[in-house]
């Protein structure tokens, strides 16, 4: 009997771009058992010296996609890890996994799903994603809202999935914050989020939604500060965040 | 002897001249990681607290805190989100210290630390004496910040830095060991780095 947590030799059986430095590997496991979305794999490559580098990588499938991950990637500058994700591997390369890892930063959907605000800062978009994937095929309409900031359109990941989504579900509203260069005609967010942005985000519910968070550090400090400030309670704001370092 | 499974042309990119835990990367950055808000404490309301299996439970206001001896630490630290961070800068309470205002009763052999926010962890006692653990006060010269555990910090560098509470108020002696904030959420008892024990799975 295989734990979850032991190693397996994953097979990668399609690699998409996501934007120009965020790709999408589907990896085939031969161990499967369902995740909760937010939930992440360690990825660990051998060198054939036997150096080895961990990685952790949110799952950005849903738990009802069977027999498979997608983990979205950032190529990280010199990213030992991620470089070599980027570089050097094509399909059907076998990569060693474990997982599903994490017990806090995950939703569980219930017919009775509460409201929920998602807030993004660039490849922090993962974990979220599979939490709006699942919520689509569970068929849920709690009001869900995705506040997704980037710096350039170029940036924006699952950008046609999410406007899909957007263009089905009415009870589901994606914000687009745009901090560098908005489209031309853009009239939506442009600027760093901020407490009067967010105050906007929140008036969108009727009642109080579950939080979560997910970027770099800067902006999840100033978000969950942010939301705590306007009264939401500090356990319905989970968070996660990737600091300036990765791999 | 070559390893049964290699990723073909995958070599370290990043020499390090320290000796890493199997797994883990060195960086020179200081990366955030904590679960919700960061609390904010104000330091006329802050306390810390030895309590559980003692004779008498000892209370610190933030400046009688202040005023205990404070050793310079210059430890390497571990977290299992995989970076390693080596030589680090901190000033604080050796809990050795700290341990001498109390009167331990002689089943304690566990300690829960407690955090502003509400974080726990469990370690063991033998693991916080001997020079092994500190109520860290300042790094690299500057007053804790709030997002790296400010205003007080538990370090125990030998063990994986979620161990190494951030927002420290109190420590509970306890006779038995019990699961904290991610040891209930399937992460080891333990931690130990240069084991690899990142999860519940990876104890013996």
């Amino acid at each position: 009997m295989m734990s979850k947590l032991d190693w397996q030799r994953a097979t990668v059986t399609a690699i998409h771009a996501e934007t120009p430095r965020v790709k999408t590997f589907t990896l085939s496991l031969p161990h499967w058992t369902p995740h909760l979305p937010g939930q992440h794999y360690t990825l660990r490559l051998t060198a054939p010296d036997g150096y080895q580098a961990e990685r952790s990588y949110s799952v950005a499938s849903p738990p009802e996609q069977p027999d498979e991950i997608e983990l979205t990637v950032e190529a990280v500058e010199e990213g030992e890890v991620s470089g070599y994700l980027f570089e050097g591997v094509e399909v059907d390369d076998e990569l060693e996994v474990r997982g599903p890892i994490g017990g806090y930063f995950v939703w569980r959907a219930t017919a009775t799903a509460r409201p929920l605000l998602l807030v993004a800062g660039g490849s922090g978009v993962v974990p979220l994603m599979a939490m709006l994937r699942h919520r689509q095929r569970a068929m849920l309409r709690n009001p869900t809202v995705l506040l997704f900031s980037i710096r350039t359109p170029e940036e924006v990941i699952y950008r046609q999935e999410l406007e899909a989504m957007t263009a089905s579900d009415p009870t589901f509203t994606l914000l687009l914050d745009y901090t560098r260069q908005a489209p031309d005609g853009w009239s939506g967010y442009h600027r760093r989020i901020d407490t009067a942005l967010l105050t906007e985000v929140v008036k969108r519910f009727a009642a109080a939604p579950e939080c979560y968070v997910c970027g770099p550090t800067g902006l999840v400090e100033s978000v969950a500060t942010g939301l705590q400030n306007l009264g939401l309670p500090a356990e319905d704001i989970r968070t996660e965040r990737f600091g300036p370092t990765g791999g | 002897m070559p390893p049964t499974f290699f990723n073909q042309g995958f070599q370290r990119k990043r020499p390090s001249n320290h000796k890493l835990p199997p797994g883990q990367y060195e960086t020179h950055d200081f990366p955030v990681l904590s679960a919700g808000p960061t609390p904010r404490i104000a330091l006329d309301k802050w306390t810390f607290t030895l309590e559980g299996l003692v004779e008498e439970p000892k209370k610190w206001s933030w400046q009688e805190f202040n005023a205990l001896p404070q050793q310079d630490f210059n430890p390497d630290i571990h977290c299992v989100t995989q970076w390693s961070k080596f030589d680090t800068k901190w000033r604080g309470v050796s809990l050795d210290t700290l341990l001498e205002h109390v009167q331990l009763r002689p089943e304690a052999r566990y300690v829960m630390a407690t955090s502003y926010g509400g974080y726990t962890t469990n370690l063991p006692l033998a693991d916080l004496r001997d020079g092994k653990a500190f109520i860290g006060l300042t790094y690299d010269g500057q007053p804790l910040t709030p997002e790296h555990g400010g205003p007080a910090r538990l370090v125990v560098p030998h063990l994986y830095f979620w161990k190494s509470a951030k927002w420290i108020t109190s420590l509970r002696f306890m006779a038995e060991d019990e699961p904290g904030f991610w040891e209930r959420a399937g992460y080891s008892m333990y931690g130990d780095p240069w084991k690899a024990q990142r999860y519940a799975d990876d104890d013996e």
